[in-house]
């Protein structure tokens, strides 16, 4: 048999064998493969997993004898350093001879390391490889500060591995921006301060000169004169095409480095082809996986006679798991005669959003999301099918105003041939066949069937949606069952709840599920029995998360919060004296919380009951902080006391907090109540807000202000106090009932199909002829309320469960604090 | 199990633990996790203490099975532990010291070794 011989076992090499395996070429050709690295080929791409606790094992793209089953000889930890073209062999570094009949180069490259003096310090590496990772893991503990050369995509990600491990990091950039070859100014800089905000230094226009320090790296030295300390320096500064052994073998390489290759893979050599990082071609190393792939498969094709020609390539690029989202797709900075721009920005929350469009505005080239990238999938498609423009191509920036959906494109307007995944060049058609012919009709099936979603991982949410809108268009409907032990929704158990009167977790496991339950279906099925029965959550407290099983939120050294409720915020002095009280007695740290209220912290969970306990003596019931629940209203002083008042904004919020006090939900649930359109309550940032109006109350619905902000969208207006509690009444349960879990109420309507309008019509309309019953449900879930602590402080038995230990009542030594300000905080 | 091999010390009787849950107990100044299968009468014990932060908290764990095998998981971010060997599932570095359990007469008892 003729041989092939393979250098290099990266992620091209792999793709390489991958498809060598199911070609013809198998027949006719031995395939023996080189690796330097001691790994069988591994996701580089999710090498920053690597550094947060993924296995390598888990990371390789086969595990070993994957190479042995398809017969192919893989030889790692040998690296190659001479090629002899004359006698077609190459040199191993053990002093080995191997003949070739054809020699593929896929070596790959290394980490650009600009000419610095002192590289040769201790504490000094690049990010590329697993053993890179291990070299800096292992040095980290010796370290406080760190720093990273190279603002770019990949400095970036090794800056938040870093940082992520405790260390103070600071990012230094030749460049003024960040990220110079995919962002503009003005995204770079939203980018530095959000990056900023996260606790990483920024350093521009800096050039460094000198590694201080004597065997071990202490401190930077730019080209300005100043000085950075650091105990640990990453160099990302770009990459180098491996062209080392390709240049002493005599063949040309560019001038600015990688291995000369025409558009089949071809140098010069006729038994010689190279792909992937290590090469040049169309003037240019292509940097990202899915190109190098592409590489690969044009040369498996050209070696069989076929006549595939690597014609360039889309480099979209999205940052990952840097703490804000960062992408840039097709021309991502055109700017001249013939383009025009739409640009977004919102300094404040961090988002800047732009979208490159010919003149004539037919056509989208390219653009940048910085902050939110919901669309980048959507808006590469369109660029690379170069799909014509709806009238207004904002709406894909700013979200459809008035309308139902975003900008009126969307998976089902895409091409069949669209590519979804890129990495691995699956079509839309190709999926949708897998869904259709395979079955695979859930996204690991089609990642299983189809390879798509298995590269970068960027196309899943796509594949997502792909899924759902065929599924849909069959009349299929969409499952999400919950976990392994339940083959049901969350809606149909919440049904089957109902009609079965089903009281308990272990009842319902035994007769609809299997197994003993687990971190997903057991809080899920707790907060539905709550939400159906209102029953005494600790009565089963082993299937709460902690939080609902102790009845306050879990912190730092494992001891708790108390957080009693005030409703509407208002509080006579004797209650806030008696919080201080106890706070003092007990020694927790006070603080007033973002929902006008008091948090005690730092209770140990023997504590809690007698704190509670005096608390309760007090006239405080439980806050519910603990909870998927109500948590607040809040409300503003109002027309008792403000001179804008329309009406009582107190006395209002506090019915409502004390009308659904306790009620369990989806995921927790927040209110305000405003007295004018002032907003001093902030009531538009709530999954519910009332604001007063001249001639009675808007009842505004799903908003939110946390890691999402969403001003709440108007139900209705002007109601009088009757209606506006009938309405919230349907509007809350039907959400209870048909929300998955954990999605607060923005993310769930933004999701409901047929949007607020449709809201609308089941809440006011009753088009669904539910109202009635929805209200008599919240009224039956609403009349069982009981304060929980209450009842805990009455039984000894519940009383119990609180206990740190169950065979002494000895205290947990181990809880330790130091003081800040006065007051006590956890030891570190 | 070869009982010879333990020093078997009392923790506390059978009905001091919650059923199909955990909770603490304290011997020889060690913070030991007992967790209860009740629906298949099965007893574990680990540490209490997670080798994620060093925090005193597994006791508090949500337990459960993945595939078959029980498994606990840390209140406080969520790190599973097997209760079979203490591996965690997701970190392989991460381990939790396992004990022996046995129960006679109402009594709960650790083995040490
Ligand atoms: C104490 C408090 C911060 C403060 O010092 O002010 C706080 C503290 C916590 N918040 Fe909050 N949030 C507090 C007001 C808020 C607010 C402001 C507000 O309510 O007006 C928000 C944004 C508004 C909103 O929810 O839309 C807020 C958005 C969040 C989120 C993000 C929710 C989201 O949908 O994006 C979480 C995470 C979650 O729930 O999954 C969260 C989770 C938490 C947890 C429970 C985290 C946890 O699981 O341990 C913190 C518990 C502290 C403790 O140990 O008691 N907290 N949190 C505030 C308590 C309010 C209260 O009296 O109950
Ligand atoms: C931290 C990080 C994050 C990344 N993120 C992304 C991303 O999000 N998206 C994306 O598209 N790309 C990303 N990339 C880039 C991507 O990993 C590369 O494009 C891809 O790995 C290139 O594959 P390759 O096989 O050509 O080179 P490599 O993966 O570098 O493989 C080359 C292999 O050849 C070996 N070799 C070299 N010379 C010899 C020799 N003489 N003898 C034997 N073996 C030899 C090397 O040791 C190496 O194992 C990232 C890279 C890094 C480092
Ligand atoms: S919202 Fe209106 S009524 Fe309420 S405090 Fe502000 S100005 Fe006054
Ligand atoms: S302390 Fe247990 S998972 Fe972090």
């Amino acid at each position: 048999m003729k041989k092939i011989i393979l250098i290099g076992n990266g992620m091209t090499g792999f793709k390489f064998c991958e498809k060598f395996v199911a070609s013809s070429l198998r027949h006719e050709y031995e395939l023996l493969v080189f690796g330097e690295e001691k790994h069988p080929a591994y996701d580089r791409v999710h090498l920053s997993s690597y550094y947060t606790g993924t296995q390598a094992d888990d990371l390789y793209l086969a595990p070993s004898n994957w190479y042995l089953e398809n017969k192919i000889h893989l030889r790692t930890n040998e690296k190659i350093v001479q090629i002899d073209r004359e006698s077609k062999s190459v040199l191993s570094e053990q002093g080995k001879s191997y003949a070739y009949d054809i020699l593929v180069l896929a070596t790959g490259s290394s980490a650009f390391v600009p000419p610095i003096n002192g590289l040769n310090k201790k504490g000094v590496f690049v990010y590329r490889t697993l053993s890179d990772i291990d070299e800096i893991k292992k040095y980290v503990p010796h370290a406080k500060k760190a720093a990273i050369i190279g603002g770019g995509l990949l400095g970036l990600e090794a800056a938040k591995a870093v940082l992520d491990d405790g260390l103070q990091t600071s990012i230094i950039e030749f460049a003024p921006r960040l990220m110079p070859r995919q962002l503009d100014d003005r995204a770079a800089e939203i980018l530095k301060t959000t990056l900023q905000e996260l606790d990483l230094e920024i350093l521009l226009n800096k050039s460094t000169e000198k590694i201080i320090g004597s065997d071990k790296i202490e401190a930077l030295q730019f080209t300005d004169g100043s000085n950075l300390k650091t105990d640990l320096l990453i160099i990302s500064a770009g990459i180098k095409p491996r062209d080392e052994l390709a240049k002493s073998a005599g063949l040309e390489i560019h001038p600015r480095g990688g291995i000369l290759v025409n558009s089949r893979m071809e140098t010069a050599d006729p038994s010689i082809f190279a792909i992937g990082e290590c090469v040049v071609v169309h003037e240019m190393v292509w940097g990202l996986v899915a190109p190098c792939y592409e590489m690969a498969e044009v040369l498996i094709d050209n070696l069989q006679n076929g006549s595939s020609e690597f014609l360039g390539f889309d480099l979209s690029s999205k940052l990952k798991l840097i703490g804000t989202d960062v992408a840039s797709f097709g021309d991502a900075m055109v700017k001249d005669e013939n383009t025009k721009t739409i640009i977004y920005e919102n300094k404040a929350s961090g988002i800047y959003k732009r979208l490159n469009i010919t003149k004539d505005c037919k056509y989208l080239l390219g653009g940048i999301l910085v902050g939110e990238s919901e669309e980048f999938n959507l808006l590469k498609q369109v660029v690379n099918n170069k799909m014509p423009l709806p009238a207004n191509p904002e709406d894909f920036i700013l979200g459809a105003r008035g309308g139902d959906s975003s900008a009126g494109i969307g998976v089902a307007d895409l091409p069949g041939s669209a590519i979804i995944c890129s990495c691995e060049n699956i079509s839309k058609e190709n999926i949708e066949m897998a869904i259709e012919m395979d079955e695979a009709q859930t996204v690991p099936l089609i990642k299983k069937c189809t390879k798509a979603g298995t590269g970068c991982g960027g196309c899943i949410p796509m594949l997502d949606d792909i899924l759902t809108h065929y599924l849909k268009s069959q009349g299929l409907e969409v499952r999400k069952t919950i976990c392994e032990h339940f083959d049901y929704t969350r809606q149909e158990l919440y049904d089957i709840i109902k009609v079965n009167e089903i009281k308990t977790f272990d009842e319902l496991l035994k007769q609809y599920g299997k197994g003993s339950g687990c971190e997903t279906c057991k809080p899920l099925i707790a907060s539905l029995l709550a939400s159906i029965w209102n029953d005494l959550i600790v009565k089963q407290d082993t299937i709460q998360d902690t939080n609902d099983r102790f009845l306050a939120n879990i912190q730092q050294g494992g001891v708790y919060s108390v957080v009693p409720r005030v409703p509407g915020g208002e509080i006579t002095p004797d209650k806030l004296i008696l919080i201080g009280q106890v706070a003092k007695k007990y020694d927790l740290y006070t603080k007033i919380t973002g929902g006008q209220r008091v948090d005690l912290f730092g209770a140990r969970v023997d504590q809690l009951p007698i704190i509670w306990e005096e608390l309760i003596a007090g006239g405080f019931e439980s806050g519910h902080a603990y909870g998927k629940s109500l948590r607040t209203v809040k409300s503003c002083v109002g027309s008792t006391w403000c001179r804008f008042g329309m009406h009582d904004s107190v006395s209002f919020a506090i019915e409502i907090e004390n009308r659904y006090k306790g009620l369990r939900s989806p995921h927790k649930l927040k209110g305000g109540v405003s007295g004018c359109v002032r907003e001093c309550a902030e009531a538009r940032s709530k999954d519910f807000g009332i604001i007063a109006t001249e001639k009675g109350w808007n009842l505004f619905v799903c908003g939110n202000g946390g890691a999402n902000p969403r001003h709440a969208d108007l139900l209705a207006s002007d109601l009088s106090k009757e209606l506006v509690i009938k309405y919230l009444d349907r509007f809350l349960m039907y959400y209870i009932k048909t929300a998955e879990p954990l999605t607060r109420t923005s993310k769930w309507l933004s999701n409901l199909e047929g949007g607020l309008k449709y809201l609308q019509d089941v809440v006011i309309n009753d088009c669904l002829s539910i109202g009635d019953k929805l209200e008599t449900e919240m009224d039956q879930v609403l009349s069982h309320y009981k304060c929980e602590w209450t009842e805990v402080v009455k039984s000894p038995e519940l009383r119990k469960k609180f206990r740190q230990f169950v065979n002494t009542d000895q205290k947990d030594e181990s809880i330790k604090f130091v003081s800040l300000r006065d007051q006590k905080m956890p030891a570190k | 199990m070869k009982t010879e091999e333990y020093q078997w010390i009392e923790a506390a009787p059978v009905e001091e633990f919650p059923s199909n849950g955990g909770a603490a107990v304290l011997i020889k100044g060690e913070q030991i996790a007992i967790f209860h299968f009740s629906n298949e009468n099965r007893w574990f014990a680990t540490q209490n203490k997670c080798p994620h932060k060093a925090e005193m908290v597994i006791a508090r764990g949500l337990t459960g099975d993945s595939d078959g095998h029980p498994k606990v998981v840390c209140p406080l971010h969520k790190r599973s532990f097997s209760l079979e060997n203490g591996k965690c599932f997701s970190d392989k570095e991460y381990q939790l010291k396992t004990y022996p359990v046995k129960v006679e007469n109402g009594m709960v008892y650790i083995g040490f070794e």
